[in-house]
């Protein structure tokens, strides 16, 4: 089994609508928590395919998306001081600041960015340029924090000393509560992401069942684990019995990834962070701990968080909360688009506008 | 270990003896030609019967040797191509050498022995050339261009704006195959399988189609660079003023090219080519044109993905494997590699 075509096929995939279509009574939403939900949702084509009453939202799993522009703006800070490397995931590139202003721009301004497949990429780096400092973007939930740690782990080990992470690493749960606790969000249930719940285990989302008797389905990427999540979500909803199902077995078990977690732990602990559009949320991120306090960008550049506007008439905060669509942003395709993007929304590739934009929706 | 000889000086760019050194010891020891070989400051060439055809491009390509090609077989390829989308029979080639002095002359060998292979092969031969070199820092090892010129047949019209409602559109092969090399290779990605780059010639397809098919029926024509075959079909939506439909599943990608662009996060359909080429014709010879691609060695994976349709202008719609369909919109930017 290859993973890639048999999840993709139409022989597997159609019998799974046709079931979707009759398990679809009634209008219900959903909120896609996870970006790449929305992506795959959108490029499988099953977006043009899905029942008339079943109403998906986007939701704030999109690490890029939540980044405060405080954070980006220090991020361009650590950029301008001399004998930095910055090194990060492609996505956070184009993202602005409060001043409109991103990596992209930076790098064309002398900066040395560098773009990185895996963390363990910046180990080479600190080899190969030891007069200067490499600085990690650690951006990103539960899904990449455990390769973070473990480069963290590794740089000990390896006595590399010109190392550091700038953690804006968040967790899952915290944010889902801040939205579900907000009584002008309707929802009926939630595809819960993939990939994060492989480290935190489909078991993470029962208190949001037994606190808001919300249908909780984990669901995989392809287009035949995605109808069959919202089948499974669709009947629980019909039936009136919101439980913890996991459509993504072979990928996600009940209590997750404790060695993963376990490396977690050893590197990071929670504190309270800022998130784009949903403002602070305790203990909803992750810090280096004092232990390793050596490897943390903030303490060992003395970085100070100061408060940043959002960019004015972005409305990526209602986006990301689920209340609105992207078409209802003013900004939307008009002076926001993928080319110059106002709000971290548009021009992350899972960003929800993003997904919109590229797929077509206007 | 500072060798005397064995790296480019800012002397070879000056004009003077090093310069001629390097033009007849290297140079012209590969490229050699009559016309080239008479070092005149101009080609003085022959007229042609036809309309001129005229093309430029430039290589900055990093890393510069790469599996299925380098630099050179990119800045032969290339330019040939561009003349042979518009239907026109490549004749010759410039070449333009900008050099970043410290540049080593083994690998600038390598890639003039690439550039004569790959002119000799094509019969397209270059006949006038330029070389600078410019300070250490100030370039990046090697860029080049090259500029090309052709004769288009005087009933021979084929351009983006001669597409027609009903053409079907063809791939004359798998996609994304240099694209993701590149990529993978610049994220030192080492993936097993037969990932190389397509780089290839394509005006002898282009010859035959010319040939065998009726006058008028090839329309367009397009060589999906960079961008990928996603820009292509949205140029050629735009200037046509029609929609454009193609299905997922009758697009070819090699398996090893899915594979790697699924681990980075990439598209294939927006990653570059160097050796295929988008065919629109008219639908009654859409089979004609399919059998004369696959007969040819670099169409021998050529099949027909979709067609010209009326809808919304400019559109470019997908059918999915899974029987939705979604647009397709051009790539925006650098294609760069996902976060989770």
């Amino acid at each position: 089994m290859k993973y890639l075509d048999e999840f993709r096929d139409q022989k597997l995939a159609s019998p799974l609508l046709e079931e979707l279509q009759r398990s679809v009574k009634k209008p219900f939403r959903i909120m896609e928590v996870c970006g790449t939900h929305t992506m795959s949702i959108f490029r499988s084509g099953l977006r043009s395919l899905l029942p008339e009453g079943l109403q998906l939202i986007s939701g704030p799993g999109c690490p890029v998306c939540v980044t405060s522009a405080s954070h980006i703006d220090a991020i361009i800070e650590m950029a301008e001081m001399e004998h930095t490397r910055i090194a990060l995931f492609g996505d956070l590139f184009r993202v602005p600041g409060s001043k409109n202003i991103s990596l992209a721009h930076a790098s064309s301004q002398g900066a040395n960015i560098d773009i990185v497949y895996s963390p363990m990429d910046c180990l080479e780096l600190a080899r190969a340029h030891l007069d200067d400092l490499i600085i990690f973007l650690g951006v990103g939930f539960e899904t990449t924090t455990p390769g973070i740690a473990a480069t963290i782990m590794a740089a000990k080990n390896n006595n590399i000393n010109n190392f550091v992470v700038f953690s804006t690493h968040k967790v899952m749960p915290p944010p889902l509560i801040a939205l579900l606790d907000d009584p002008e969000l309707q929802i009926d249930g939630l595809l819960c992401p993939g990939h994060v719940s492989s480290i935190i285990g489909a078991g993470a989302y029962q208190p949001l069942v037994d606190k808001y008797k919300l249908s909780c389905v984990v669901g995989g990427f392809e287009a035949s684990d995605i109808l069959q999540a919202l089948i499974l979500l669709a009947r629980q909803i019909e039936k009136g019995e919101p439980k913890v199902e996991n459509a993504y077995t072979r990928a996600v078990g009940w209590e997750g990834n404790t060695r993963a977690a376990k490396m977690v732990n050893e590197i990071f602990q929670p504190t309270d962070m800022e998130w784009r559009g949903l403002g602070m949320l305790p203990e909803s991120g992750l810090v280096i701990r004092e232990k390793y306090e050596k490897y943390d960008a903030e303490k060992r550049l003395n970085i100070t968080l100061k408060p940043a506007a959002e960019p004015k008439g972005c409305h990526c905060g209602e986006i990301l909360k689920g209340k609105e669509l992207p078409s209802q942003c003013p900004l939307y395709a008009t002076r926001c688009t993928p080319a110059n993007p106002i709000g971290p929304c548009m021009v992350s590739s899972e960003g929800t506008c993003a997904a919109f934009y590229k797929y077509g929706e206007s | 270990m500072i060798s005397s000889d064995k790296y480019v000086l800012l002397d070879h760019g000056s004009g003077g003896i090093a310069s001629q050194e390097l033009i007849s010891g290297l140079f012209l020891k590969h490229l050699d030609n009559s016309i080239l070989g008479s070092l005149e400051d101009s080609a003085v060439l022959p007229n042609q019967p036809g309309k001129l055809a005229f093309t430029t491009d430039s290589y900055v390509v990093d890393p510069l040797f790469f599996p299925g090609g380098d630099i050179g077989t990119l800045a032969v390829h290339g330019t040939i191509n561009d003349l042979a989308m518009r239907g026109a029979r490549p004749l010759c080639l410039s070449l333009g050498l900008i050099l970043e002095e410290g540049f080593a002359l083994d690998d600038l060998e390598r890639i003039i022995i690439s550039i004569a292979g790959c002119c000799k092969s094509a019969a397209v031969p270059v006949v006038t050339g330029d070389t600078k070199v410019v300070p250490k820092g100030k370039c990046d090892k090697i860029f080049i261009n090259t500029s090309g010129i052709g004769f288009v047949a005087e009933d021979v019209s084929i351009s983006s704006s001669m597409a027609r409602e009903g053409d079907v559109i063809l791939l004359s092969g798998s996609m994304g195959d240099h694209g993701i090399t590149i990529m993978s290779r610049r994220a030192g990605l080492s993936l097993q399988g037969n990932l190389a780059s397509d780089s290839n010639a394509l005006h002898k397809l282009v010859e035959l189609l010319l040939e065998k098919l009726p006058p008028g029926s090839l329309h367009t024509m397009r060589d999906p660079t960079r961008g990928g075959v996603a820009t292509s079909l949205n140029e050629i939506a735009a200037a046509s003023e029609l929609m454009v439909e193609i299905n997922d599943q009758d697009i070819p990608v090699h398996q090893e090219v899915r594979a790697a662009c699924e681990i980075m996060g990439l598209d294939p359909l927006y990653l570059a080519n160097e050796g295929k080429c988008l065919v629109l014709v008219d639908k009654e010879y859409a089979t004609d044109a399919l059998q004369l691609m696959q007969s040819t060695a670099v169409g021998k994976e050529a099949a027909v993905i979709g067609k010209l349709v009326s809808g919304e202008p400019g559109q470019v719609v997908l059918k999915t494997t899974i029987g939705g369909s979604r647009i397709i919109t051009p790539l925006h930017g650098e294609p760069l590699p996902r976060i989770c």
